[in-house]
């Protein structure tokens, strides 16, 4: 039984097909990155996981309870953050506190340390009793975050926490995911930081055109695109013909960056051994030499464009 | 199903609902104040029996003060995206509209017990029958709550589209519910709408519990009825129209 299971989900908004069969398991522990283009369907997924929407066709479990049939049970086993810093600006910070800890039914006692804790965490005891309207974006989303560990649920649902925030929210909040995973949550983490989810991620799902196109470890998910290997090379002079690096054997495309030049191609090790060869040949002295696979954001680029 | 821990989330809306909406200081004022500036404009000039005036009086003051804030909670909490947060809870529709219709109805028995007891004592009226109607009050507030939780069905995040619905059923329910103008003394077609009126018992209601003559627990029972019947529609309603609201 996998934390997070969604089997051949479907949703259809006026005729159209927001979510096509969707289908993907979470094991108890991942920190799981969703990554897709606006309006790729991710929102529309997580609310169908989440119990907000229900879906047309298809099965959503957490923890094994199934969401469409008993979706108050399956809630209960959940934290979510969504993007929108959604707190009542009228109550305070502590006031919406307990509003949540009352609904997942937190007993009063408990609920009364567990605020103070949680609002300590996240750097806003000193402004517990301050109405949320005067709250900064970084803040209220920090708050969100507090408001969805009321009930130490096992899984949480994070959707763009960090878009947005200052220096100071985006590493708190960062921190703060990768604790609560080191003492075993569930971390479902919908994003459009790509740079974010490669650090964070053990796995990512990207979506697109409401289709799941590929998921695995960022690390997998970037060999799948070899070819935009490449190789980053620095001369003592420039003075030689830029055309003829883009001759060398297995070279795919040549891009110059600075003072450097960036080889593409599918065997970096080819290309050093071709690159050496030619700066002997020209009389160079090579400065630096790197080789660097594609980035996350390449690989999603190459998926969700294709 | 509605389950004990139900009352607990119903509650917690209820008090958040109290905190935001209800607890500000034009709303207690403006509904205090209200049934004041009826009351004398009808009393002064006007040969109107004191029984007819506590009753229609009565009447206004929990109809209005019960379906003021209640229809314009769902679109206010559509638009700054608060009932999303709600509904990501385990929280029920029927546990959500409940904790609403709490609030609205604390408000509406608060806000109508306060003018009816001072008009009372100014009219020095005699309270014959107590218990009926402070359980009226309750169930009536209730009942006008539930109505205003289900005109905020519509789905839409504009609070005027709802209060557009609301005054266009408020006010002419007033004319043929025996506020202004006994319901005895309408004519047929308008005694025949007063009788499918919960604001029609109400008043009657009050009438009767200050002397008046009538059956004060026959007017609880219907109001009772009523009172179940808008719950249903209203909680019925939502979960058609809550998915369009997200």
């Amino acid at each position: 039984m996998g934390a997070i299971e969604a089997n051949s989900l479907i949703k259809e908004f006026d005729g159209l097909r927001a979510v096509d069969d969707v289908s993907f398991k979470i094991e108890e522990g991942e920190i799981f990155g969703f990554l897709g283009p606006n309006g790729a369907g991710k929102t529309t997924t997580t609310r169908m996981i989440t119990g907000v929407i229900r879906p047309d066709s298809g099965t959503a479990t957490i923890e094994g309870v199934d969401v469409v049939q008993n979706p108050t049970a399956a809630k209960e086993k959940i934290g979510i953050a969504p993007e929108e810093a959604n707190a009542y600006l009228d109550l305070t910070a502590r006031g919406n506190m307990n509003l949540a800890g009352e609904i997942y039914g937190v007993p009063g006692r408990e609920l009364r340390g567990k605020v103070d804790e949680l609002l300590d965490i996240f750097g806003l005891l000193d402004r517990a009793d301050s109405k949320v309207k005067g709250f900064s974006k970084g803040m209220k989303q920090r708050l969100i975050l507090a408001m969805a560990l009321i009930n130490d649920p096992g899984i949480l649902f994070l959707d763009e926490p960090t878009a947005g925030l200052d220096v100071e929210s985006r590493r708190l909040i960062k921190d703060q995911v990768k604790k609560l995973n080191e003492v075993g949550k569930t971390i479902f983490l919908t994003t459009h930081d790509i740079a974010e989810a490669d650090r964070l991620c053990d796995r990512v799902a990207v979506i697109n055109r409401g289709n799941i196109a590929a998921i695995d470890s960022p690390e997998k998910l970037k060999a799948t695109i070899r070819s935009t290997q490449s190789i980053l090379v620095s001369f003592d002079s420039m003075n030689f013909e830029a055309a003829d690096l883009e001759t060398l054997k297995g070279v795919e495309e040549l891009e110059k960056e600075g003072d450097k030049w960036r080889l593409y191609g599918p065997n970096p090790g080819e290309i050093i051994e071709e690159v050496v060869s030619f700066a002997k040949e020209e009389g160079l002295k090579i400065l630096s030499l790197n080789t660097s696979g594609p980035s996350l954001e390449e690989t999603f680029t190459h998926l969700t464009k294709n | 199903m509605y389950y004990p821990a139900s009352l607990r989330k119903s509650i917690a809306i209820a008090k958040k609902d109290l905190r935001i909406y209800y607890g500000k200081g034009p709303v207690v004022i403006f509904g205090i104040l209200l049934p004041f500036f009826f009351f004398f404009s009808f009393l002064i000039g006007r040969e109107m029996p004191p029984l007819t005036l506590i009753s229609g009086l009565g009447g206004m003051a929990i109809w209005f003060t019960a379906t003021s804030i209640s229809p314009i909670i769902a679109p206010m909490e559509t638009r700054t995206r608060t009932l999303e947060r709600l509904v990501s809870m385990p929280l029920s529709v029927t546990e959500m509209l409940i904790g609403d219709i709490l609030a609205s109805t604390v408000t509406g028995v608060v806000l109508s017990a306060i003018p009816i007891s001072i008009i009372a004592v100014i009219l020095n009226l005699n309270l014959v029958h107590f218990f009926p109607l402070a359980l009226g009050i309750i169930v009536a507030s209730f009942c006008f709550s539930a109505i205003g939780i289900l005109l905020s069905a519509l789905p839409t995040d504009t609070t005027s589209d709802v209060m557009m619905l609301a005054l266009l059923i408020k006010f002419p329910l007033i004319f043929v519910s025996g506020v202004f103008i006994p319901a005895s003394n309408l004519p047929g077609w308008g005694r025949i709408i007063s009788r499918f009126s919960p604001l029609t018992y109400f008043v009657d209601l009050v009438r009767v519990s200050f002397g008046g003559s009538g059956q004060s627990w026959m007017n609880v029972g219907i109001l009772t009825l009523f009172a179940v019947f808008f719950l249903f529609a209203a909680v019925f309603v939502h979960k058609r129209t809550l998915p369009k609201r997200l």
